[in-house]
């Protein structure tokens, strides 16, 4: 089903027109209420004048995440405290995590978009729908949740954790629809398997997986052993969250609710704007954000915009799959995880050697970091237990900071390759076909 | 009395305790005494051996990473009831032992401690 006629099949001359208009009153607005776009435009010479269709954007600043940083916690906001709502925060690389504040109509408008997205799955307000993404501060569970209330769907917060209860719940209740990341939807078919239930005779008929990278294969693997349809969904906290691009029923490729979140796909080395069907770098402008408008936002996602129309009769872009990431962001379960946080924890303590190497891995369909570290001669103790504490000293230090459990795994001092050029710090042994 | 015992920190992978055994082989070092504590991904071999200086010396240029540690000998006859008489001092001065091992020659046995408390051992031990 089509949940905004008007919106997602808006014809293309129409879309353009409404974004150019949107994104008029958006440059006026961060021109005036955000010190960092005025003083960015000032530098570049251009003003809100300057700006008058959609194609003007090229002439717009990009913002990085970087930016985001520099302006924490609240210096991305472009209205007063009174009027933001909500808060959500994903974690950060230098301590401090990416602050993202929502005005209520922001709040609306990410329902609207997450309602679409749940009815282009073929989801209605007779669906019973859980929400198996993290509640809290992550965008995940909250944003799934508000959206199939939206929809009139009946919305179970199962949240992650308590597999087996979550189970049970699917069965008694008669759950249609879950939201989660692909990884634990594979858990949670193992988990059924084991419980001896048959998944024929479970109601399950949809799911709707984001926050992590997936592939075809594994869409066919969690089809065909949750004996559902499965859908991608596509958000990022500093756009709004999930809800920005999702499928229809044609599995192939993710319209992006562009009335909304301006699409372009850049050179990460040029930045020049790509024409569609080349692969670069997404980057979105959020048109109708109130609380912490962006411009031109590098997502660092690399993907390219689809070509021709879509059956489903939606004719928002389409962006294809995720193919990688123009920075060394790693995602483990649906968190992103920078190499770089890993090592101001390491570079912290004196009691290990500024080498280190991560190990990503997808173990029982969940994605394992597994962090090696060199502990320094001196701190190196006769007794296990003291290495022992040690150990969980660390790893106790990269949970809080990742916001996702590590194994540390203590090594020989010397034994980690040490480079003269760009060290692998990274195995990832996760197949991404 | 206390002697000197080496500490290894090894990972948990094929070899690594060879590749120890022939380091000191290659420098004419005997190994008197042998212990090995371990964990899912990591242990320490503890060695009693006859040139300290020398060991650690040469296992230190092959990027061991090797710690001294005090450690008590004592020895006892090698019969039934032997350690128990120890030990039931131990017990009853409230020394702790973090590790121990034994080896046995002829009519004596050998026994290597790390106490927690190294002087109040030796105390219990001469008494």
């Amino acid at each position: 089903m089509i949940w905004n006629q008007n919106k997602e099949c808006m014809s293309i001359d129409q879309m353009h027109d409404l974004q150019g208009k949107r994104l008029q009153k958006l440059v006026k607005k961060v021109y005036h209420s955000t010190p960092f776009y005025r003083k960015k435009m000032q530098e570049m010479d251009i003003t809100p004048g300057d700006i008058r269709t959609i194609e003007d954007i090229v002439k717009l600043p990009f913002t990085t995440k970087q930016d985001l940083r520099d302006n924490y916690p609240c210096g991305m906001f472009a209205v007063p405290n009174s009027e933001i709502v909500r808060i959500h925060a994903s974690s950060g690389t230098t301590g401090n995590p990416t602050i993202v504040g929502y005005t209520r109509n922001d709040l609306e408008i990410w329902q609207e978009c997450i309602a679409r997205c749940l009815a282009a799955y073929g989801l209605t307000n007779n669906d019973i729908f859980s929400v198996s993404y993290g509640y809290g501060l992550f965008t995940g569970g909250l944003g799934a949740h508000y959206g199939a209330e939206f929809l009139g769907a009946t919305v179970i917060p199962a949240s992650t954790g308590n597999t087996e209860k979550h189970v049970k719940l699917i069965r008694d209740l008669g759950i249609t629809g879950i939201a989660s990341t692909p990884s634990y939807a594979l858990y949670l078919a193992e988990t059924i398997e084991k419980m001896g239930i048959d998944v024929k005779e479970l109601k399950l008929r949809t799911g709707v997986f984001g926050a992590e990278p997936w592939t075809e294969n594994m869409r066919r693997e969690i089809e065909s052993r949750l004996h559902i349809n499965a859908y991608n969904l596509y958000g990022l906290s500093e756009i709004m969250g999930p809800g920005v691009a999702y499928e229809c029923e044609c599995k192939n490729g993710s319209h992006i609710a562009e009335d909304h979140f301006y699409p372009e796909i850049i050179s990460p080395d040029t930045l020049e704007n790509l024409p569609a069907g080349q692969k670069g770098e997404l980057v979105f402008t959020t048109l109708t954000k109130e609380g912490m408008p962006l411009l031109r936002y590098r997502t660092k996602d690399l993907c390219s915009i689809m070509e021709g129309e879509c059956p489903c009769g939606r004719t928002n872009v389409r962006i294809s799959r995720i193919m990688g990431r123009s920075d060394d962001m790693l995602i483990i379960r649906g968190i992103n995880v920078f190499p770089s946080q890993v090592e101001s924890v390491i570079l912290g303590m004196p009691e290990f050697e500024p080498h280190y190497q991560l190990i990503v891995d997808r173990i029982n369909n969940l994605d394992t970091l597994q962090v090696l570290a060199e502990v320094r001669k001196e701190y190196l103790s006769d007794e296990i237990s003291g290495m022992l504490a040690l150990k969980k000293r660390l790893a106790d230090k990269l949970k809080s900071v990742l916001t996702v459990s590590v194994d540390v795994k203590l090594v020989e001092p010397n034994s980690i390759e040490r480079s003269s050029g760009k060290s692998q710090r990274v195995i990832d042994k996760r197949i991404m076909k | 009395m206390i002697i000197k015992q080496l500490s290894i920190f090894l990972e948990n992978k094929g070899g690594r305790i060879n590749e120890v055994a022939k380091t000191l082989a290659r420098e004419g070092i005997n190994m008197q005494a042998f212990s090995m504590a371990e964990t899912a991904d990591f242990g320490i071999l503890r060695l009693i051996v006859s040139d300290v200086e020398h060991a650690v010396e040469v296992l230190r240029k092959a990027d061991f990473a090797v710690m001294l540690t005090d450690v008590i000998h004592a020895q006892c006859p090698n019969k039934p009831g032997g350690l128990a008489e120890i030990l039931d001092k131990m017990a009853l001065h409230d020394v702790f032992i973090e590790y121990m091992y034994a080896f046995s020659e002829g009519d004596t046995a050998n026994i290597i401690l790390r106490p927690t408390d190294m002087q109040k051992c030796i105390e219990v031990l001469e008494k």
